[in-house]
């Protein structure tokens, strides 16, 4: 009953979905305020139905029934209940269904924070989202249903991936999800736009925050992701440039040039149809994304659920929902003009080199991650793309974008002068140099690339304090408080991602610089040295878990002498899918972790005998993820700002004029 | 329209160009399955090579040794994140004893073939290292990891393309390597 419960509702959001996709927009394209004023109630019931078809099948997987054939294939009795609430979208047709949610989840907030729109321009953005909408909901009804049943019932299911039984796991997708589905906010302001052929200021102001509160939610996803292949692949690694990670690396790279070419329309007017061919592309690779994992064109470890029909699918998805919005972009974009001019060394042209680097390190990524399918394709033999392309394709792009991070905000609006710049930032640019060469031999020992990465990071800080420093100096008010307060919460934000950018360089340099590994055979009761600590290997003991059988070893790590943790590193075999996982232990710290993980009994007796383990040193390792905090923490400050709540009058922003067309507000 | 306007209206919609381009290509992808692409070896002798062993780099391997065995070249690397699906099942293979398996640790360092060797246990009579990756070239390795059969006359009977499934090893290639055996 609950399973067909949620179909129907599914069908119904559906034809909900169709109302508020058509209706609003005939209204906003012939004038009728009835029309368009339906947008509203039909995002909100439409959000409503999804969440309870997500509801519904949520209670089918806490209630184990396994007569329906989603929770028989992904879940099982013994899975503990959290696993079995994430197991609602830990399945092909579950994550859909997530993204589904999202999607209404999203437009449901749009309908709540729009007092300030006018009236064309919502009906407009919420009729996009209903198509977008209407895709998915047809995606998920006809080739991906979660609740198609089985008959007879499954006795038993046949259990998540034990991959995914991870709290990381839990969150990750949610989060992930809501940072790719979020650029679709965007996406419709941007389809909005181009319809109404009004671009200008304040609809930058209007599409930034949602921008901005999307990319943090995707760091914040990607970080998680990284942060679970880390300690659950058991080799201490963060970043495989595996496809699915590439597919939501290249959203987060074009949202991040997105958030800062949207600063410049809403400041300057300029930069118009780049920020709307931008937010195009940002979505458009979120779609991509899906159809990669989703479809099967491309070997991934991620990609567990492929079936040819729903490749199509996507694929003609994609054709109409990209396709069509770039259609509308070559026919429509050259009507909302260029925007403010702007001298060659200016805050603008900084945005813009960043702007260009971080989109060529994005076409980078996807020529890397589509390149065997297009040799393929062309029969022009075999080849597979490892990380070596990555690594030597990426640093050199991403280098200088980081290097413009310590220029950008320092340089005027409109024209700078270079002997200016020089003159407030050549400290700055000493302190750093200076630093970045001596460090390194206080670490250990000196590479160019560690003395690079130290050095950018630096710069950003660095250059980030002057940069403080000169807007408090500048302010009339007196007092540091007082001071502190005359700046707004979205240049704060700024700095802090700026400041969370430094710490991930660092992470990245450090780890990749001074990291140490040693994979020893060790004898119960025998230790081993890893640069300056003593791992003691205590034997294993069998034990049990709810849904698997763990052989679990005990490791003391020993410094001079003195104890500083016990790890207890794991090997599982799930019970119902016979699957084994290795369980890393990692002893976490600000400096560097101590991650010790489990090979192979390297006699028949596991039990007393001796083992194969691997021991990595991992220094400043987490920095990587406290820089990815630190970013989203920036944006979701930034959206904090007064200036988005406050009631937005018109006012004579630079360009609005250039931009008032057809829309009435 | 003048040039000037052609030129404008062919920036605006380059986009859309490129978007055309690479639909077509996801187009033919979708028709392919990149974990079963027929391999032109099939049916042909095994290219030939002589390659020093991983665990004893002064020794080699070479085809011609093989001669006159049924085995399996397996195409693995430490930083292909596939391979560590399938490598469960390899070390089952090779426990079971019924067929020898041979790596071809591929465009690796060989440090961190060993380490990875060790973690994840080494189902390999031998491991050979194709540092620069000729030998993959020459058996048209696509995606890694790979999986070669190859029989006693030394000429490829089957090839996996991605990480062995329990049922392509139980359905295909072990009544394969039964039938060469004989």
């Amino acid at each position: 009953m609950i399973p067909e419960l949620g179909h129907f509702a599914l069908i119904l959001a559906l034809l909900v979905a169709i109302v508020q996709g058509a209706l609003p927009l005939a209204g906003a394209a012939y004038g009728e305020p009835r029309l368009m004023a339906l947008s509203k109630p039909a995002a909100r019931a439409q959000f409503l139905l999804v969440v309870t078809a997500f509801a519904c099948l949520a209670a089918s997987f806490v209630a184990n029934d396994f007569s329906v054939q989603n929770v028989a294939t992904n879940s099982n009795s013994e899975l503990p209940l959290h696993y079995r609430l994430a197991a609602t979208w830990g399945s092909h047709e579950g994550s859909l269904l997530l993204w589904t949610l999202m999607l209404a989840g999203w437009t449901f907030a749009v309908t709540l924070f729009s007092r300030n729109l006018p009236s064309v321009l919502l009906a407009r953005v919420i009729a996009v989202m209903g198509w977008v909408s209407v895709g998915f909901l047809l995606f998920l009804l006809f080739t991906s249903n979660p609740f198609d049943r089985l008959l007879p019932p499954a006795p038993e299911g046949r259990d998540l991936n034990p991959l995914l039984q991870d709290p990381g796991m839990v969150i990750h997708p949610p989060m992930l999800y809501m940072g790719y589905v979020g650029f679709s906010v965007a996406f419709a302001f941007a389809i909005a736009a181009l319809l109404g052929g009004r671009l200008d200021a304040t609809w930058a102001r209007w599409s930034r925050p949602w921008t901005t509160v999307a990319w943090a939610f995707l760091t914040i996803g990607i970080a998680l992701g990284s942060g679970w292949a880390y300690y659950t692949l058991g080799w201490g690694g963060w970043w495989f440039w595996d496809p699915v990670e590439n597919a939501s690396f290249m959203p987060w790279l074009t949202g991040t040039a997105l958030i800062h070419s949207l600063a410049v329309t809403e400041k300057r007017g300029a930069f118009k149809s780049w920020t709307v061919l931008l937010a195009i592309l940002a979505f458009s690779l979120s779609l991509l994304g899906t159809f990669l994992v989703r479809s099967g064109v491309l070997t991934s470890v991620h990609a567990f659920a492929t079936d040819p029909a729903r490749g199509v699918f996507i694929l003609v998805f994609l054709v109409l929902v990209v396709g069509g919005s770039l259609l509308l972009f070559a026919w429509r974009a050259g009507k909302v003009g260029l925007g403010g001019i702007f001298g060659v060394v200016s805050r603008e042209s900084t945005l813009l080199a960043n702007n260009i680097l971080l989109i060529v390190a994005m076409a980078s990524v996807l020529l890397g991650t589509l390149y065997p399918l297009f040799l393929d394709a062309l029969n022009l033999g075999k080849i597979s793309v490892g990380p070596p392309y990555f690594d030597a394709v990426f640093y050199p792009l991403l280098a200088p974008a980081a290097f413009l991070m310590g220029i950008g905000p320092m340089a005027r609006w409109r024209n700078a002068s270079l002997p200016d710049l020089w003159t407030r930032l050549k400290w700055a640019l000493g302190i750093a140099v200076a630093a970045a060469v001596i460090l390194p031999f206080i670490l250990g020992r000196w590479s160019p690339l560690i003395a690079a990465g130290l050095f950018l990071a630096l710069w950003i800080v660095v250059s980030s304090v002057v940069n403080l420093r000169a807007r408090l100096a500048a302010s009339h008010r007196l007092g540091l408080v007082a001071k502190l307060g005359a700046n707004s919460a979205s240049y704060y934000g700024m700095l802090l991602a700026h400041l969370g950018v430094a710490v991930f360089i660092v992470g990245v340099t450090l780890v990749k610089g001074y990291e140490s590994e040693q994979d020893v055979p060790l004898d119960v009761g025998q230790t081993t040295e890893v640069g300056g600590y003593a791992f003691k290997f205590l034997g294993v003991v069998p034990g049990r878990g709810p849904n698997y059988r763990a052989l679990t070893g005990t490791v003391e790590v020993r410094k001079d002498g003195r104890l500083l943790e016990t790890l207890t590193p794991e090997k599982r075999i799930y019970n119902a899918s016979g699957q084994t996982m290795t369980i890393a232990a990692i002893d976490i710290g600000l400096l560097g972790d101590r991650y010790v993980s489990l090979g192979e009994p390297l006699v028949a007796d596991a039990i007393n005998g001796a083992w194969g383990v691997r021991i990595y040193l991992k220094p400043f390792i987490d920095w990587i993820w406290m820089g990815a905090f630190l970013m989203a923490l920036g944006g979701f400050i930034a959206v904090c700002d007064r200036r988005y709540r406050l009631a937005i009058r018109r006012r004579t922003a630079p360009s609005a004029a250039a931009g008032a067309g057809a829309s009435a507000d | 329209m003048s040039k000037e306007q052609a030129l404008k209206s062919f920036r605006w919609s380059l986009p859309l160009a490129i978007f055309v381009i690479l639909v077509a290509f996801l187009w033919v992808g979708l028709s392919r399955d990149p974990r079963e692409v027929p391999s032109p070896l099939i049916g042909k002798p095994a290219p030939a090579f002589q390659l020093a062993k991983l665990h004893a780099p002064k020794e080699t391997l070479a085809t011609a040794d093989l001669k006159g065995t049924v085995w399996l070249l397996n195409v693995w690397a430490s930083w292909c994140v596939s391979c560590r699906v399938e490598h469960p099942l390899l070390v089952e293979l090779a426990k079971a004893n019924i067929v020898p398996v041979y790596g071809l640790d591929y465009k690796d360092n060989p440090d961190d073939g060993r380490a990875w060797l060790a973690q994840h246990g080494d189902p390999y009579t031998a491991s050979i290292v194709d540092r620069d990756g000729r030998v993959g070239i020459d058996y048209g390795v696509y995606g890694v990891p790979e999986t070669f059969l190859i029989d006693k006359a030394g000429i490829v009977r089957y090839k996996q393309i991605g990480p062995l499934t329990p049922e392509a090893l139980k359905q295909k290639i072990l009544p394969m390597v039964r039938e060469l055996q004989k």
